[in-house]
């Protein structure tokens, strides 16, 4: 029995003669994140907070376009962020300065958030009336993907000076993106080398069906489609929750989806565990 | 890298089993990983002696089972091999597949000394 979830190891094969023994374990590389994501989702889901994550290159727009999402949305709804994005110091204060509440987690020289952060900056921040929660992380498009925070939805990020090949490039993250934003939309006039049209392609021969966006929070463009998937997957997350259940992004690592809710999966192993719907 | 932080946590995972096994070492700690999981192999198996060295586990044999891509596609419900950026039914061409094999990451089993 794992002590801290309870989950089945098998006991083991013991050889008492030669005092070696076998463990089968079947568990993730990052169980321990895992527990951690698993209660942090726990504080959320009490609170009735959508957690979600932003994910992007450094520069491609993150804080930005929080800022312009609590300009559009911040009467309506209540919104706070914890930041974990190293690139530039001040995120929090930009966040602040729009009038909500922001907590900087010190990553030291993470490459990624992992759930124990998040779970620090959790007791940091009232959840309270909160509707929303961002979390910044830090800008990278490879680690921050294997970790797990206890966040309901994963957001990638794809700005139009990056190229639109990134999704091939980095297949785990963008899998991971339950919706891709392609941000600084005012700028593909002027590039000429960047295809809306060739991004949402790559992105889809990583089987995905989900949205993709394309905004500029320079200029307003697509901010209104932006919050509609922000204001419907509030909508869907609280169902969930009135229904009992909670919410997982829609493809999870391997580990999250056997820690999910239902522990029974253990007994499966792993196979039959990949992207179901939670 | 966030594979010195994956190995931390493996780590911490094989002490926990010794405590509970009263194993005095670990012998080997197996391991499955899909190129879709976003570990690395090489890289793991890189940082593994720095997170393991004065552990009960110092001295294991860490062994990676590589874990191909294969996709089942929900138009014409065959299984096929894919490369990790273009989950492709080999079939008919579609994309709307669902991934059957490649994410792993996955402790499958430790051998200990009792
Ligand atoms: N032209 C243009 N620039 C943008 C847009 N959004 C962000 N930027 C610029 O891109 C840079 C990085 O933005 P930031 O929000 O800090 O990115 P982050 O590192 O992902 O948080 C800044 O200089 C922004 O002014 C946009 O929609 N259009
Ligand atoms: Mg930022
Ligand atoms: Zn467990
Ligand atoms: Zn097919």
């Amino acid at each position: 029995m794992c002590e801290t979830c309870g989950c089945n190891i098998t006991p083991g094969n013991k050889d008492t003669e030669s005092g070696k023994a076998a463990v089968e374990v079947l568990h993730s590389l990052l169980h321990e994140n895992d527990h951690q994501a698993a209660h942090n989702r726990q504080h959320f889901d009490q609170h009735q907070t959508l957690a979600i994550n932003l994910m992007s290159s450094p520069g491609s727009g993150k804080t930005a376009l929080l800022e312009h999402t609590i300009d559009k949305l911040g009467d309506q709804l209540n919104i706070a962020v914890i930041e974990g994005d190293l690139e530039t110091e001040n995120d929090a204060n930009r966040i602040r300065d729009k009038g909500a509440p922001a907590v900087q987690i010190t990553t030291g020289s993470a490459c990624h958030l992992d759930a124990h952060m998040v779970h620090d900056g959790l007791h940091q921040l009232e959840l309270d009336g909160v509707d929303i929660l961002f979390i910044e992380n830090v800008g990278n498009l490879v680690c921050p993907a294997s970790f797990d925070l206890g966040h309901h939805k994963n957001v990638t990020l794809l700005s139009s000076t990056e190229g639109d090949d990134k999704p091939s490039k980095y297949p785990v993250m963008f899998r991971a993106a339950d919706l891709m934003l392609i941000t600084k939309a005012d700028l593909l006039e002027v590039l000429d080398d960047f295809d809306t049209d060739k991004a949402t392609e790559n992105f889809r021969q990583l089987a995905k069906q989900d949205p993709v966006l394309t905004v500029s929070s320079k200029k307003g463009s697509g901010m209104d489609e932006w919050i509609n998937w922000l204001k419907s997957s509030l909508t869907d997350y609280r169902e969930k929750l009135a229904a009992g259940k909670t919410q997982q992004p829609a493809i999870q690592s391997d580990g999250a989806a056997m820690h999910s809710h239902d522990h029974a999966h253990h007994s499966h192993g792993h196979a039959h565990v990949h992207s179901h719907e939670s | 890298m966030h594979e010195l932080a994956v190995c931390q946590d493996i780590i911490t995972q094989v002490e926990q089993l010794a405590i509970e096994h009263k194993a005095k070492a670990i012998h080997s700690i197996n391991l499955e990983i899909g190129p879709l999981s976003g570990v690395e192999a090489a890289l793991l198996k890189a940082a593994f002696p720095i997170a393991s060295a004065g552990t009960v586990a110092e001295n294991a044999q860490l062994e990676i089972t590589a874990i191909a891509v294969t996709v089942n596609c929900n138009i014409c419900h065959k299984q096929s091999q894919a490369a990790a950026n273009k989950l492709i039914c080999e079939h008919c061409g579609s994309w709307q597949t669902r991934l059957v094999t490649g994410d792993e990451m996955v402790l499958k089993r430790i051998e200990m000394d009792t």
